[in-house]
């Protein structure tokens, strides 16, 4: 593989995950924090619905989650791709 | 002691120790002032971002605005934590490899254009004196009630502390006193809440205490504050009663304005590596999220505490007295505030009684009718003064109170004596050295830079005394001209080799330009009160709030790059491997100045 080949398989192989990422990031917020959050109602949690503790809470502990999963799969990515720093 | 007294120890040894530190990181090397954060753990980092980003707006106003309306402004909570994801995955890692100082410089080198340099510093300096006036605003509302002085004179006052803050000036750059900042801050927004949630539900975690039991009444805390609202006529906290459409849209504004605001991007640049400014934006946001985790449980606590001092015997039996506010103690936190014209109350039926109730609901219009009630009798509880007043209307020790005071200033003097170090640094350096008078000496530089504070501080105090909302809501229309002018412009320069130099500053100007007149069409031209032509409640374009725009602009600036790029000459090829450069961690130097 060429470094111009190998290049454009990383910048791939990023954006799929960035792709990933960010349909979870809009799912845990605009999802279930707001549009689904009727079809959330059902689950009960401390005197209300998932949906708001989602809007509260949940959806910033999944931001945390998805920050650092991306920066441990991109650290990796570099490596594979030999593309990170010496 | 007195009050007054402890307010005073609090601040004055919280002010000593940022400028303690600051000496003592000084005088141990200079470098630092320069380029704070490289050398410097993630993990330190990390707070000092957090520290830097957290303003008067998520310390003093945030709480307040979610505890008078409930589910509907957790949009705060999702718009000002989401922006780091986009920041951490679509910008950070991408600018430390490009390796300059300043966002407009960015702009000016990927679209090989002066001019694109030119329009990225008016962008940011208009959203940037936006954002100081919500910090004056917060700023007032914490000297007013800290010196015992009307509001006005609060916000004068602090005008002057800020200008002094900013011009004595690197200390701001200085991690460690941002990372001192940070801690007094946190513990300041903390500790209260934990004591109040303790009281209110026995559990010392505030963020888990929202959803736990009313030790009272035994009933979840959310169920009885939704149940005691109600009964006053107010909509239930947790359901959900404005426009969904909305809502979405101001969540979005705000996560991308999150992303596009310069002086948070900038704390990227200088971390050693392309890796670490991943890891970065993570950090910073863990310490950001100690304080967000906590923020509902904060409204939601506040709200049922005053509601309940209000109507001590129920919400079905007789409300407070007068005699009992001016003679109890535990009402004393009100006298306090009423005198900085923040709060206040009247007897408007004589009966001795302070009814406080949604007097526009039509059941509660029953009630009053038959109980001889005319008319809500708390007439003024301006938000802002929550968080402040929370620890006052939970009675809790005299210390905490003083933390609270050095924390909300905290907040509020630091990001923004940061916000006039940013617009200075971009009229001197990229506006005047950069396109007016490159020959300009140092010291004309220095002079330059003094004077754009000044200006800005004036602006951003005058505009403060009438602020076109709470300081939250004032700091959301920054965010909003920051995603529709530089969040694109810099997307657009990492992720795609089409836009050119035409393209991407007639994004920036059709995004700011468009954002700019919704803003004053419903707030007034240059936020003067009076001469707005629609309102909020009824906005020109269907449902869209004025705070919400910002997305509609960011939309507006990617079409018109896209179509005015498409008809225009290409990108050079020069440029075209200067992003392919960027994409790739690998080479990244040290960030360099020029």
């Amino acid at each position: 593989m060429s470094d111009k080949d190998s290049a454009m398989a990383y910048w791939k192989a990023n954006i799929r995950l960035i792709f990933i990422s960010l349909i979870i990031w809009a799912l845990v917020s605009f999802g279930f924090g707001i549009l689904l959050r009727p079809l959330l109602a059902g689950i009960s949690v401390g005197g209300t619905d998932l949906g708001f503790w989602f809007a509260q809470q949940g959806s910033i502990l999944v931001f945390l989650g998805l920050i650092f999963f991306y920066a441990w799969r991109m650290n990796r990515l570099d490596r594979k791709f030999g593309v990170d720093e010496e | 002691m007195d009050q007054f007294i402890i307010n005073l120890i609090f601040v004055g040894a919280s002010f000593a120790l940022y400028i303690g530190i600051a000496i003592w990181a000084r005088a141990g090397s200079t470098s630092e002032f320069y380029a704070a954060g490289r050398g410097v753990h993630p993990i330190t980092n990390g707070m000092a971002t957090a520290a830097d980003w957290m303003s008067a707006a998520s310390f003093i106003s945030m709480a307040g605005l979610i505890a008078f309306v409930g589910y509907d402004n957790s949009t705060y909570l999702m718009g000002w934590t989401g922006g780091y994801v986009l920041l951490a995955l679509l910008l950070a890692p991408y600018l430390r490899k490009f390796g300059k100082f300043t966002v407009s410089e960015f702009i000016g080198d990927r679209f090989y254009s002066q001019t694109a340099r030119m329009v990225a510093v008016a962008c940011l300096i208009i959203a940037s004196v936006t954002y100081v006036i919500g910090q004056m605003t917060g700023v007032g509302v914490a000297f007013g009630r800290f010196l015992e002085v009307s509001n006005t004179t609060g916000l004068l006052i602090g005008a002057v502390i800020v200008f002094a803050y900013a011009v004595f000036g690197g200390m701001k750059g200085v991690t460690y006193t941002q990372v001192a900042q940070y801690i007094v801050l946190i513990l300041a927004y903390t500790i209260p809440a934990i004591f109040i949630s303790l009281q209110l539900t026995g559990n010392p975690i505030p963020a888990l205490g929202l959803f736990g039991d009313h030790q009272a009444s035994g009933e979840p805390l959310l169920a009885k504050l939704d149940q005691i609202v109600r009964e006053l006529g107010f909509s239930e906290y947790t359901t959900h009663h404005g426009d969904t459409f909305n809502m979405m849209l101001f969540t979005l504004s705000l996560m991308i304005g999150t992303a596009g605001l310069p002086h948070v991007i900038m704390r990227f640049f200088t971390v050693p590596r392309v890796s670490d400014a991943r890891w970065s934006a993570g950090w910073a946001l863990v310490f950001i999220a100690l304080l967000y985790l906590t923020a509902p449980a904060v409204g939601a606590m506040a709200r049922l505490n005053i509601t309940e001092l209000m109507w001590p015997n129920g919400t079905d039996a007789a409300a407070v007295s007068l005699e009992t506010i001016e003679s109890d103690e535990k009402y004393d936190w009100m006298e306090t505030w009423q005198k900085t014209g923040l709060l206040g109350w009247e007897d408007k039926n004589g009966d001795g009684l302070i009814q406080y109730y949604n007097d526009a609901s039509p059941a509660l219009q029953e009630r009053a009718a038959a109980e001889g009630w005319q008319g809500n009798e708390l007439t003024n509880f301006n938000r802002d003064i929550l968080v402040l007043a929370n620890p006052e209307i939970a009675n809790l020790p005299g210390w905490v109170i003083g933390l609270v005071a050095a924390g909300g200033l905290a907040a509020a003097l630091s990001t923004a004596a940061g916000l006039l170090l940013a617009i200075s640094s971009a009229v001197s350096h990229d506006l005047i050295k950069g396109a007016i008078n490159p020959n300009i000496s140092e010291r004309g530089e220095l002079l330059s830079a003094r004077i754009a504070m000044a200006v800005a501080i004036g602006v951003a105090t005058y505009l403060g005394l009438n602020p076109p909302g709470f300081a939250a809501q004032t700091v959301a229309l920054a965010f909003g001209l920051a995603a529709a002018s530089i969040f694109p412009a810099l997307m657009m320069g990492i992720f795609s080799t089409r836009i050119n130099n035409v393209g991407a500053v007639a994004g920036m100007l059709a995004g700011l330009t468009v954002t700019l007149v919704y803003i004053f069409l419903h707030k007034g031209w240059f936020f003067i009160p009076g001469t707005n032509s629609f309102d909020d409640s009824d906005p020109l374009l269907f449902t869209i709030k004025s705070t919400s725009f910002g997305a509609v602009g960011a939309a507006i600036n990617f079409a018109t790059a896209y179509i005015v790029a498409g008809m225009t000459k290409e990108t050079p090829q020069e440029i075209k491997d200067l992003v392919e450069s960027v994409r790739i961690p690998r080479g990244a130097g040290a960030a360099t100045d020029h």
